[in-house]
């Protein structure tokens, strides 16, 4: 296989390669009438927070919660970017180049805040063949894509064999490094397959799976999921399915959704909660989350549209993005999110903590159904980074910085084919 | 009448090139032309941010100003189309989607305001070879009858010039008669960059810098307060910047007739300078949109008011820049065209309740004004 591109090296049109395509089938745009989400709502249920002091990390959470209401937003932002110029002392701000393959819309888990899914009987509910998610990774490949974020809804039609299959084929005939399949999937994998959680991530990465994303995780805070999502696995369970998934030798990265009516003692349980979780497994030495990354609900189209929330605004993305960076210290990147922020917000939250830009994204269906589309073209990217003083770097999901003579990514090239394969 | 108020800086810069503008800045000392340049150069924008925040607290305390207002822009019709390549609005008389407003289209589209009642009109459009003193005088009246209490801040400068032109008069027979319609203040567009290559190159047929200048003055002299803007990214460079500040530091010296400076973001889309420059999709970052509105109140010392045009830096990031200098979020800006035409990806106007939430979450007190920034309400 060929190592990927380096950017000098790609002709002028690739370098400024919008989206390649998408395919999963869009609702349609907001009418007079109301969108999608307006037209079929679903009623607001009351969410009351639980007492700062019955939680978990309690009186953590109080301590940070006098941080943020004693620390002006200018401090927070400093003592934020204090930590990631220690972390990252060498003033590079990385990327991957990577396309999102979302295998499956159909879904039974009926979230609130999501415009993606449909339900099994609906006539816009699709599952991509073998063959069509292996074009669409000899695409990003064509242009330096060094990895597929694969994340679909949790379909209960697809057994076990239907992924393990997939990931041979993929390491068979279109080898790159496979991100895919956040902890809610995976557990409705296991449903399926009646058999043990360490089993079939055992399996999993046996066949060709190479890391884990953060979905699924929204506010590790289970009245915050009774609320948004009453179906998805509880917080237990996804830390569970995470810590398993390390304890196998998976690396994982986790995300954090604000603006869906939760409280800031709701965030910080749920960063204290991922920080806990962190030290469990780099204890234990095999995987751990490489990267936390926050991103804003975005209503358009869910069912959501039109509840009385309050939705994130930029000082919660700035704050949220600084605060995560300060509490969760033992995590060593942190990703700014220009695909829900734009990219002068993305930009910005590189002074505020994170490192890293997150992914080129040649493809991206998800965030896309709800409204708003913020993917750049890579010089775009490039030109942001270097607009706050900083190196733009192409990486691989391990973190490490891709080299010119580099063979595909390093940290599954253990796995892939002899060259001519 | 303002007590002192001990603030406090709240970061240090950290970029060594800033320490010696830090300490000017702490010690109340007018900024340099190489400090302001300094100040653009460098990437220090927490730093930056700081020392702007750091004079915003003495001058404003916590209060952020906004206005309920709406935008007119009665007709797209300018003379300058073909010459102002940075503008996406102006049409020639005959090209597609060209219109001018009867004087009744504009009164209906002034009484489309939502929740609230409009207390000030925006009032700008292009320069229209044919429309006299007269019809602004009118839609001036006829809005003041219909919106009573309403104050208006209408014409550019550009636009004055232009009826003088137009009519064969001075400009300051323009201002006195739309002055006794009842126009109250004057917006700050038409500056753009003041420097004479960048003009040349952006607005070469456009009111020159000197006369942009007179106009306010005469303004100013006839008690007409106005506003004063700087059109930033695209091709200026950081001497520019500053050179322009320079001009509007030097006039509000002499006369202390502005009200506020708002620097302008370009919006590269659908503009012929845009597509020359390769630009097209790629806006102001946020980097450099904080770094206008920082820079502009540190240099800016004889200036109130900073205001940020959320229109154009996103509502998240207007949010963001009232730690950055700014004590003034426009409006609730019903219907804007100018900026949507050039690929503002913002919406038309923002609901009352919605700014006031902003400025609350960014931890400071919201004031609705009036157009000469008298408190109307406070929350």
């Amino acid at each position: 296989m060929r190592g990927p591109a380096v950017i000098e090296e790609l002709p002028r049109e690739q370098r400024s390669l919008p989206i390649l395509s998408t395919v999963s089938p869009r609702r349609s745009l907001p009418t007079p009438e109301g969108s999608e989400g307006i037209k079929h709502p679903s009623a607001q249920p009351v969410y009351v927070p639980m007492p700062t002091l019955e939680r978990p990390h309690g009186a953590e959470i109080l301590e940070w919660m006098n941080v943020l209401t004693e620390t002006s937003f200018l401090e927070l932002a400093s003592r934020a970017n204090a930590l990631r110029l220690e972390k990252h002392p060498d003033n590079i701000v990385s990327y991957i180049v990577d396309r999102n393959i979302n295998y499956t819309n159909l879904c039974i888990t009926d979230c609130k805040f999501c415009a993606f899914y449909r339900r099994p009987k609906d006539d816009e509910a699709y599952t991509l063949s073998y063959e069509e998610i292996g074009h669409k990774i000899d695409q990003a490949k064509a242009v330096g894509g060094v990895q597929i974020l694969m994340q679909g809804g949790h379909n209960p039609y697809l057994p076990l064999d239907w992924y393990l299959g997939l990931l041979r084929y993929i390491k068979e005939h279109h080898p790159i490094h496979v991100h895919g399949f956040s902890a809610s999937e995976i557990e409705t994998i296991v449903k399926v397959s009646k058999l043990p959680l360490d089993e079939v991530l055992r399996q999993l990465k046996e066949a060709g799976l190479d890391s884990i994303p953060g979905a699924g995780a929204e506010i590790l805070v289970d009245g915050v999921r009774d609320f948004i999502a009453p179906k998805k696995i509880d917080s237990n369970r996804w830390i569970e399915v995470h810590e398993a998934a390390h304890a196998a030798g998976l690396h994982t990265t986790v995300t954090m959704m604000y603006g869906v009516g939760e409280t800031w003692e709701d965030r910080l349980e749920h960063m204290l909660k991922v920080r806990e979780s962190q030290a469990r497994s780099l204890a234990r030495g095999k995987g751990h989350y490489t990267a936390f990354i926050l991103w804003s609900f975005q209503p358009t189209h869910t069912e959501m549209e039109g509840w009385d929330i309050q939705l994130g605004t930029g000082m919660d993305y700035l704050r949220g993005t600084a605060l995560a960076r300060l509490v969760i210290d033992n995590i060593d990147s942190v990703q700014v999110s220009y695909v829900t922020q734009g990219p002068k917000m993305a930009q910005l939250a590189l002074t505020c903590g994170a490192n890293d830009f997150g992914s080129l994204m040649l493809e991206e269906n998800v965030v896309s159904a709800a409204g708003i589309d913020f993917i750049m073209p890579e010089a775009e990217i490039r030109r942001l980074i270097e607009d706050a003083g900083f190196i733009p770097r192409r990486r691989y999901q391990d973190y490490t910085l891709a080299q010119p003579t580099d063979e595909g990514c390093p940290c599954c090239a253990w796995r892939l084919a002899p060259a001519g394969t | 009448m303002a007590t002192v108020v001990q603030e406090e800086l709240r970061v240090r810069p950290s970029d060594p090139r800033l320490f010696r503008v830090a300490d000017n800045v702490l010690a109340g000392e007018r900024l340099t032309f190489e400090d302001g340049v300094a100040l653009f150069d460098s990437n220090d924008i927490l730093g930056i941010g700081a020392l702007a925040d750091f004079v915003n607290r003495r001058k404003n305390g916590d209060r952020v100003f906004f206005s309920a207002n709406q935008h007119l822009n009665p007709t797209n019709v300018c003379i300058l189309r073909k010459t102002c390549v940075f503008c996406s609005f102006a049409k020639t008389p005959k090209e597609d989607g060209a219109y001018t407003m009867e004087l009744e289209e504009a009164f209906h589209e002034a009484s489309m305001a939502r929740d609230t009642p409009v207390r000030e009109f925006h009032i700008v459009g292009g320069l229209h070879p044919k429309l006299k003193v007269s019809y602004y005088e009118d839609l001036i009246r006829g809005l003041k009858e219909r919106h009573p209490g309403v104050e208006i801040k209408a014409l550019t400068a550009v636009e004055i010039a232009h009826l003088a032109r137009v009519e064969k008069t001075t400009v300051d027979d323009v201002l006195i008669r739309l002055k006794d319609a009842g126009l109250d203040t004057m917006p700050g567009g038409g500056a753009e960059v003041f420097s004479t290559a960048v003009r040349a190159t952006i607005a070469e047929r456009k009111l020159g810098a000197a006369e942009w200048i007179d106009v306010h003055r005469r303004a100013h002299a006839l008690d007409i307060r106005t506003n004063c803007t700087m059109l930033y990214g695209h091709v200026e460079t950081s001497a520019d910047r500053i050179e322009h500040l320079t001009m509007l530091r030097d006039l509000q010296d002499e006369t202390g007739g502005f009200l506020t400076y708002i620097p302008l973001a370009y919006h590269p889309d659908n503009n012929e300078l845009g597509e020359t420059l390769g630009r097209v999709g790629t806006a102001t970052t946020g980097f450099d949109d904080l770094k206008n509105l920082a820079i502009g109140r540190l240099f800016l010392d004889n200036f109130d008011h900073i205001k940020t045009h959320w229109i154009m830096n996103t509502a998240k990031v207007s949010q963001i820049a009232l730690h950055f200098g700014v004590d003034d979020l426009e409006g609730t800006v019903a219907r804007e065209r100018i900026y949507h035409e050039a690929g503002a990806h913002t919406p038309e106007g923002m609901r009352f309740h919605e700014i006031i939430h902003l400025i609350k979450d960014a931890g400071k007190r919201p004031v609705e004004r009036n157009a000469h920034y008298d408190e109307v309400r406070v929350w």
